[in-house]
């Protein structure tokens, strides 16, 4: 039932997001139509951060209790999330190249994206590579610790290694007010929909438990 | 006190064990003067590129040999079920993490202090100096911190050597960043105060992971 009300209003807000995006929010001067995927890019960033929190919170509550159930959910929302960090990646290249003329550029946001991609890489590797099945599940929430402690470190050393993003406009109020409500309803409509994604990631998870508890009790 | 006793003994013991064997120093020695030589052959060996590509030369240097003297961390002590014995002494995990990471450092900067000056001497190039040195020293502590976290975990799991570099390096970035940099401009003679930042963030690197490394460790090497 939650599930549905959350896919209405994620669809919805979608569709307004669009609308917004294409149709209110003002064509850039100096970037023009490329500037819309400032749209897409900036929630992917966003989601990749949000579900590595929330990789995190699983983690430490795992490492704490050693109940499963959040060790589904820092699993569940390390694959949502590096799938939306692959986006963030693609989508900032898709920016990049019309802006700075090459596909990719060591600029710290994008470079900070790809060490965050490659710490969602590590967690799964830790998974995979264990022995046994609950010792993957613990190793997994130390990389998911230390991963998410590391990540405003990364941050830190690559703003101060290069210079800055357009994205600090944002935040000093140099943002058009419709272009920011579109950014606004776009971030929104897409942490609806990885809230809807997680929710289902997580069912489908205690599903395959349930399944294979009940086989064993066939077998 | 009791908690530095038993953490200086593990530390001993991996010390006396390796004054034996000398298994880890002089062999990642070695791979640290061959690293050296393959990337003097990749960048030329011009005066001027060196002093552009040097900081990145040390610095790749050191991760790498990092990676493979943590690995021989804990990989002589699954061989021989020292780790089972190690686990069943009546001292805490967190005397065992401090205890193998104190002597990872020692290693670390051992192996350091010889390839500094070798590096000095092939590159033609002042590196022995105070603040190159007080970053080496910091950014050391960081990889050995995170680093006998991984090596524990490392060995756990099926492919054992692999699995390190995987987590180690990613996490490690913004020592590496930092640490070039610094050396960067300690390499041009740049004052102490515009390195500060890049050694802030190294020392906050150091203590977070300290800290965080110390309470997960349990974690990892429980049976």
């Amino acid at each position: 039932m939650k599930r549905t009300i959350l896919l209405w209003v994620s669809l919805a807000l979608m569709v307004a997001a669009l609308y917004l995006i294409f149709v209110i929010a003002p064509i850039e001067r100096t970037m023009g139509i490329v500037q819309k995927i400032f749209y897409l890019m900036v929630p992917m960033g966003w989601l990749a951060l949000l579900s590595f929190l929330a990789v995190f919170i699983g983690s430490i509550l795992y490492l704490k209790k050693r109940s499963p159930r959040w060790d589904i959910l820092a699993y569940s929302s390390a694959e949502v999330g590096i799938v939306f960090t692959t986006l963030a990646l693609v989508t900032g290249s898709i920016w990049a190249k019309p802006v700075w003329g090459v596909w990719w550029t060591w600029e710290p946001r994008l470079t900070a994206t790809l060490v965050l991609w490659l710490i969602y890489l590590a967690y799964f590797m830790a998974r995979s590579f264990a022995t046994e099945e609950s010792r993957g599940a613990t190793f997994a929430a130390v990389v998911g610790i230390i991963g998410f402690i590391d990540i405003p470190i990364v941050i830190l050393a690559t703003t101060l290694w290069r210079g800055m993003h357009p994205g600090a406009i944002i935040f000093k109020g140099g943002l058009d007010p419709a272009m920011l409500l579109t950014l606004i309803v776009s971030l929104v409509a897409f942490t609806a929909l990885y809230s809807l994604i997680l929710m289902q990631r997580v069912s489908m998870s205690n599903n395959e438990i349930e399944i294979r508890r009940m086989k064993e009790l066939i077998s | 006190m009791k908690f530095w006793n038993q953490a200086i003994t593990i530390t001993w013991k991996d010390t006396l064990s390796e004054m034996r064997t000398r298994e880890v120093i002089s062999s990642v020695l070695v791979f640290t003067l061959l690293v050296i030589v393959i990337f003097n052959f990749a960048f030329g060996a011009s005066q001027e590129t060196m002093r552009l590509v040097a900081p990145g030369i040390l610095w790749a240097t050191f991760a790498f040999a990092g990676v493979l003297s943590l690995n021989r961390a804990f990989i002589p002590e699954k061989e021989q079920d020292c780790l089972e014995g190690l686990m069943a002494c009546p001292i805490s995990r967190e005397a065992i993490y401090v205890g193998k990471m104190l002597a990872s450092l020692l290693f670390m900067l051992i192996i350091e202090a010889i390839a500094l000056p070798a590096f000095a001497f092939l590159f033609n190039l002042p590196v022995l100096t105070l603040p190159i040195v007080t970053i080496t020293i910091l950014a050391t502590i960081g990889f050995v911190a995170v680093g006998t976290l991984f090596s524990a975990l490392a060995i756990n799991t099926r492919a054992r050597e692999m699995v390190l570099p995987i987590l180690f390096l990613p996490v490690v970035v913004p020592v590496i960043i930092s640490a070039v940099n610094a050396s960067r401009l300690a390499l041009s003679g740049k004052p102490w105060s515009e390195l500060a930042p890049w050694l802030q963030i190294i020392g906050v690197f150091d203590v977070i992971f300290l800290v965080v490394s110390f309470l997960v460790f349990s974690y990892v090497i429980e049976e």
